[in-house]
């Protein structure tokens, strides 16, 4: 074996294989989306309901960050939505009708409070991160209820209305939910290359690495910590953003998206999606989860109970989830491919004809 | 003066003290080789070298500077790298990405979100290189899971290099290997000791003996003798308590 010193030795140029900003899935996605409001009323969708797929897939590709990439469940997240809302909601009514300074301070609100939870729990991993984002959740939910002064309580914060966005010298109402559509498109298209950016970074390949080994993390020199703080509090302010969003559309805030069960849906759609195996999961989850919301609930009040059994079945059944069904089949599907590929291959060696011909199919 | 020194380590876990004043030196590119039977302390003696538990007296210095009682990231980012008994690696990364994300250059942009590892081929050029070292340049796109066991121990040399280690840290390199591979691995270690100061904790006596140029022999958690392999080999107390021979032998 010729030995080489590492360190004064590198192999010749290999080339970059970096991934490319912007990729064929997030075109197909954005083009779909896009095309949305034209081809959504034909199979029976509807503008608005495409304004909250959207924000739930941003709160999910967030919300991912933490559970499929870094291996942190948060079953608290929902707080950091909610905190959202409500600072969008504040933010319009006593600041700022700006949607975009109101959105701005949702996510900074979502990510300060992150950031502080984060201090307490970042040190934690598996059951007792869990467990800890539950009682920290909890804590946010009880203060939104009995803060009436700020939060309104029960009834939460109204007259929200949806703004005109101003970027210099162009005005766009929001009113329209098809408007609103494009806007939250627009900051999904923006996510989408943050994010995507960010998995394939230092950053995050040292999230995924802390998933997958903490030790030896600490052992390469990683600070764990640090790390696990700052995911935490990205993926919060994802959450806020979302948050505002949602209350941007629904012109209000409310307690209900930091109950715990609020906080058990992205969970459900981040799973469902194939989050734990793909960067595209929680996009598919947010599809599902919408959309099998508002089509279950106009068959059954009970939409949750079945939409749980689709839960317990895919955990069952499928833990990878969508993207992960979809992930084995193109395996199998290439895999099939390649073996009649060299069937056909070493048929011609052999000089045979191929098998249609010998089946008289040609 | 000796590149890393421990002076007067102690350790103590409840009321069991597992290391009791124990004073090593590793001198600058030599291959030390710590031995001594099961629970003797060798792999507490290294978690405390390499900043996994902190020692409860004594001291660690690296190059005149007293690291005792860092956290195994700082100890890490001085110099230290280490290979553990059981093999620990980034099992869904490739081979490549494991090396990738130990290398000082990706570890310093830590918090950097944008830029891709992948992305620059010289620091690509510079894991593959790594790879080639250790005999794993082919496999460098296989998932460290689905590769062999003896290119996985390759696989965590291959990690610790990646850091250009001052000090590297083995520990029982050679842990479920067969002939072949133990004999793979005494080329590939032979070939660092150019490059590399090592410390090496190893139960195959043979194997460390070919290796090291010092022995330090741990029992019951002390240092019970040190000396080249060659003394230590003529030292009766060594062989009864270490190598297993009667004491009629």
């Amino acid at each position: 074996m010729a030995l080489t010193n590492p360190v004064t030795t590198a192999r010749a140029n290999p080339g970059s294989r970096g991934q490319a900003w912007v990729t064929k899935p997030m075109l197909v996605t954005l083009v779909l989306l896009g095309t949305f409001p034209y081809w959504g009323p034909r199979v029976g969708l509807y503008s608005y309901l495409g304004v909250e797929v959207v924000i739930w897939m941003i709160y999910g590709l967030g919300f991912n960050l933490l559970l499929g990439y870094t291996g942190l469940p948060s079953f608290g997240h929902g707080a950091f939505f909610g905190v959202g809302a409500y600072a969008y909601g504040l933010c319009y009514l006593g600041v700022t009708p700006s949607p975009l300074l109101a959105l701005l301070s949702a996510g900074l609100a979502g990510g300060l409070a992150a950031g502080m939870v984060g201090c307490f729990i970042a040190h934690r991993r598996g059951i007792y991160f869990a467990l800890m984002t539950i009682a920290c959740g909890q804590v946010f939910w009880f203060v939104s209820m009995k803060w009436r002064s700020v939060t309104g309580g029960e009834d939460g914060l109204l007259n929200v209305h949806r703004a005109v966005l101003g970027i210099g010298p162009i005005k766009a109402s929001l009113r329209d939910n098809t408007a609103l559509f494009y806007f939250v498109v627009a900051l999904l298209a923006v996510s989408l290359v943050f994010l995507w950016r960010l998995v394939h970074s230092p950053f995050g390949k040292a999230l995924q690495a802390i998933r997958m080994n903490e030790t030896r993390a600490k052992f390469v020199g990683y600070n764990v910590w640090l790390t696990k703080w700052a995911v935490f509090a990205i993926s919060g302010a994802f959450a806020g953003i979302s948050g505002g969003l949602l209350a941007m559309a629904q012109e209000s805030a409310y307690p209900e998206v930091m109950s715990v069960h609020g906080s058990g849906f992205i969970v459900m759609a981040t799973l469902i999606g194939g989050g734990m195996v793909s960067f595209w999961g929680p996009v598919i989850g947010a599809l599902v989860f919408i959309v099998a919301r508002d089509l279950l609930g106009t068959l059954t009040e009970t939409w949750l109970l079945w939409y749980g059994l689709l839960f317990m079945a895919v955990v069952l059944f499928q833990p990878e989830g969508i993207a992960g069904a979809w992930q084995s089949a193109a395996k199998f599907f290439r895999r099939r491919a390649k073996n009649s590929a060299n069937e056909s291959a070493a048929a011609g060696v052999r000089g045979e004809l191929p098998r249609e011909a010998r089946d008289g199919s040609v | 003066m000796a590149l890393f020194e421990a002076h007067h380590l102690s350790k103590r876990f409840g009321d069991r003290i597992v290391l009791e004043d124990i004073t090593l030196q590793f001198e600058r590119g030599q291959l030390s080789g710590i031995m001594g039977p099961n629970g003797a302390g060798k792999s507490t003696c290294f978690n405390v070298l390499t900043g996994h538990f902190p020692p409860d007296r004594g001291k660690v210095i690296l190059d005149g500077e007293d690291i005792t009682g860092l956290s195994p990231r700082q100890i890490a980012q001085k110099g230290i790298a280490r290979s553990f008994q059981t093999i620990n690696l980034f099992d869904e990364f490739t081979a490549l990405e494991n090396v990738l994300l130990a290398l000082p250059r990706v570890r310093s942009l830590g918090f950097n979100m944008i830029r891709d590892v992948a992305g620059d081929p010289s620091t690509v050029a510079r894991a593959l290189a790594v790879l080639e070292q250790v005999g794993l340049g082919a496999r460098a796109d296989l998932r460290a899971s689905s590769l062999s066991y003896g290119d996985r121990r390759a696989l965590e040399i291959a990690v610790a290099l990646a850091a250009h280690p001052r000090v590297l840290f083995l520990d029982e390199p050679t842990q479920g290997m067969g002939a072949d591979g133990r004999n793979r691995l005494r080329e590939l270690i032979s070939q660092l000791k150019l490059y590399f100061t090592i410390v090496m904790i190893e139960h195959d006596m043979e194997f460390l003996f070919s290796l090291a140029d010092k022995v330090s022999v741990i029992h019951w958690g002390q240092v019970i003798a040190q000396g080249t392999p060659e003394e230590l080999q003529r030292d009766s107390w060594v062989r009864r308590s270490t190598l297993g021979v009667s004491q009629h032998a």
